[in-house]
């Protein structure tokens, strides 16, 4: 099959033909009766092997619905309108995008799999545990129900569980966090060199929410998967990406290494977020919020997307949406006024003034 | 504007205790629970699930009986009340819910949600009247423009606005007590803090009493620093501190492992923090709940023959604090 290229990124971190998952333009909208919902807008980045992203941003950035894209699991009432998702692995290029039936079916799980945030509703119920493993092996390669027990006890024991206890089980008869373990197990069940992970953490408890952190990042030291995380909690960022990338009404605002995105973010929205979140460890802190909230995906203000609650806007923003340009080493953010952010990264929100119009 | 000095709390509840299910399969889902909220303090409740932290929030509510123990407003049992002063309690006491996709009556307007206790408590004289009474809660709780969304049904707001509308619906019959169960935990993160704020603005301007509960040790640090955390566990609380000393120098070692575990915004902070390993995941079940502390089977400095035969109670510790572990009380000398 004969390709252009991809598109290098020139705050990506290596040549995007070494990584494992390039995204470019990608472009998804769903249909609704009061019209039509820009979900996603444009989004472009890589995945190297054994690297792991998280998408971070509010609900409605559109990360959840960029995830699904992804692996093509959108509702009918979704479309992914323009784009590529270029997957790569032994040297074969594939657009996931143009795959047919049966290429889909060894792209997902086997190439890509996915632990979905509702973890009861990740299972089918009036099946156990060990026909849930059997059913998802089966429907990718021929296995013998010893076989497949054998891997799934394996791969049990890695998540902390006991297999001959939940083999037999139901997945009621699990808890959250055992439950969500599980799904991690099963998700590595084939092996696949890349997971996504959409809210792994939300929902559980902090003593359950630490132990599947702490596995994750185990069987990603063993296993060498890459991960791409979807959540709005910070703190699972700040535990386990070393990419990050803030979402905002369906864009990537801001693309940096873990430590930019936290220490030196260069997009308001980013800089809000990080205020806005309280940390356990040490003194009190002053935080603040944004003001506002995001834009109806339906009827978008013109302009940057964020204008209306970006205490450093100015009327260009009004008019024109700033494209993600390259910062820094690895980092990118879409803002007119990066540069302005730095300066005055350390003033309280409140008191961020915006730049004059003549100033950039 | 703070009357800490008079005796009487503002809310106290003494070995409060709530079991649900039938005779044969009982849980004691609140056991033995005493603690005071003084006149414009506030206290913490935080805990994971299950711990019985909302029941907890209602019992003090009042919209629960409680199996045994007493709830006190000003000094009096609730459940002992005439009605005239129970209908009193009613009104100062109120609560806000979690989620407020569901506790908001979809079929109403936002005037309606509003005004019905207005009216019911006749606090109102007239519609214009509670119109002008909207306006101003909206005001107070930083909904703007007022005009525009009390014409409004409840799915036309965002998260964040209903919460406001909750809290301004709390606010109509002039409460002098709060219960916040997990009242910002559904809302985005950019906007949590300025309805954190809020809530902190009505303690300052309209002298409100709190009762936070949250499972969120991040929030709860942020809104009670001058307050006070107590940490429940299976049904009891096991440590209860000023919230400086409760985060940074904790006493019961299930405080500490929680702390320990928290991951925190920040990356450098959040890798290189201390963890203390449990000895089981296993949250234990309500309904087989292990002898001796409850926290024995997961406790990493548990002691064999002490910790799983006797139940430590919920002591002082001579600085003000409280914490129910029979090594804290070992190493402190206390004599209990």
């Amino acid at each position: 099959m004969e390709t252009t290229p991809t598109r290098q990124l020139p705050w990506s971190k290596g040549q995007a033909r070494y990584a494992l998952i390039s995204v470019r333009d990608m472009h998804i909208e769903y249909w609704a009766e009061r019209g039509q919902v820009k979900a996603v807008r444009g989004v472009d980045f890589d995945i190297f092997p054994g690297e792991s992203l998280s998408l971070i941003g509010e609900s409605g950035s559109g990360k959840t619905t960029l995830g699904l894209g992804l692996i093509r699991l959108l509702v009918k009432t979704a479309d992914i309108t323009r784009g590529q998702v270029i997957y790569r692995r032994n040297g074969v290029e594939q657009d996931v995008l143009k795959l047919d039936p049966d290429g889909l079916r060894h792209f997902r799980w086997q190439e890509c799999a996915m632990v979905f945030q509702a973890a009861q509703s990740a299972f089918n119920p009036v099946l156990r545990i060990r026909d849930q493993m059997y059913e998802t092996v089966k429907a990718h390669r021929p296995a013998t129900r010893a076989e497949v027990n054998a891997l799934a006890s394996e791969l049990l024991e890695r998540v902390q569980l006991e297999p001959s206890r939940v083999l037999r089980a139901y997945p009621h008869e699990l808890s959250g966090g055992m439950r969500q373990r599980v799904l991690i197990a099963m998700a590595l069940l084939l092996n696949p060199p890349l997971i996504i992970l959409d809210e792994p953490t939300t929902a559980l408890d902090i003593l359950t929410q630490r132990t599947i952190i702490d596995l994750l990042r185990a069987l990603q030291n063993d296993l060498n998967f890459a991960m791409m995380f979807i959540s709005h909690d910070l703190s699972l960022a700040a535990e386990l990406a070393n990419h990050v990338a803030t979402m905002y009404a369906g864009r990537i605002v801001e693309y940096g290494t873990v430590n930019q995105i936290f220490y030196e973010p260069r997009h308001p929205y980013t800089l809000g977020l990080i205020r806005a979140v309280p940390t356990v460890t040490g003194g009190f802190e002053d935080l603040s919020s944004i003001a506002g909230t995001p834009p109806d995906l339906i009827d978008l203000p013109p302009g940057c997307k964020f204008h209306l609650r970006c205490p450093f806007a100015t009327r260009r923003c009004q008019q024109e949406e700033p494209d993600l340009i390259h910062i820094g080493p690895e980092h990118a953010a879409a803002c007119f006024y990066w540069q302005e952010v730095e300066r005055q990264a350390d003033r309280p929100w409140e008191e961020i003034k915006a730049p004059s119009e003549g100033d950039v | 504007m703070i009357q800490a000095t008079s005796q009487v709390p503002l809310i106290e509840v003494r070995n409060l205790s709530r079991a649900f299910g039938s005779r044969r399969h009982r849980i004691w889902a609140v056991d033995d629970v005493s603690f005071r909220v003084p006149h414009g303090d506030i206290l913490c409740l935080v805990g994971e699930s299950g711990c019985g932290k909302t029941t907890t929030g209602k019992l003090v509510a009042g919209l629960l009986r409680p199996t045994s123990g007493e709830m006190l407003f000003e000094g009096r049992n609730i459940w002992e009340m005439e009605r005239s002063e129970f209908k009193r309690y009613r009104t100062a006491v109120q609560l806000i819910h979690q989620d407020p996709y569901a506790s908001l009556n979809p079929m109403h307007t936002i005037y309606d949600i509003i005004t019905a206790p207005l009216f019911r408590h006749n606090l109102v004289s007239s519609r214009a009247h509670a119109w002008e009474r909207c306006v101003e809660l909206f005001n107070i709780v930083g909904l703007t423009p007022p005009e525009d969304l009390l014409r409004k049904h409840p799915h036309e707001l965002s998260g964040g606005q209903r919460q406001r509308v909750s809290v301004a619906r709390a606010l109509t019959v002039n409460p002098s007590f709060i219960v916040a169960d997990e009242a910002v935990s559904m809302v985005d993160v950019s906007i949590r803090v300025s309805l954190l704020t809020m809530l902190g603005r009505l303690r300052k301007e309209f002298d409100v009493t709190f009762l936070f509960i949250t499972h969120d040790l991040a929030l709860a640090k942020y809104f009670a620093w001058d307050g006070r955390i107590a940490v429940m566990y299976v049904g009891s609380v096991i440590e209860l501190a000023d919230t400086p000393r409760l985060i940074n120098d904790p006493l019961h070692p299930y405080t500490q492992a929680l702390l320990s575990a928290v991951p925190e915004a920040d990356p450098e902070l959040t890798r290189s923090k201390q963890r203390i390993p449990l000895r089981s995941q296993d949250i234990p079940s309500l309904l087989n709940l292990p002898t001796g502390c409850r926290f024995h089977p997961r406790c990493p400095q548990f002691i064999e023959g002490l910790c799983d035969v006797q139940r430590p109670a919920l002591v002082d510790t001579g600085d003000g604090r409280q914490v129910a572990c029979h090594l804290v009380a070992r190493e402190r000398g206390m004599i209990k």
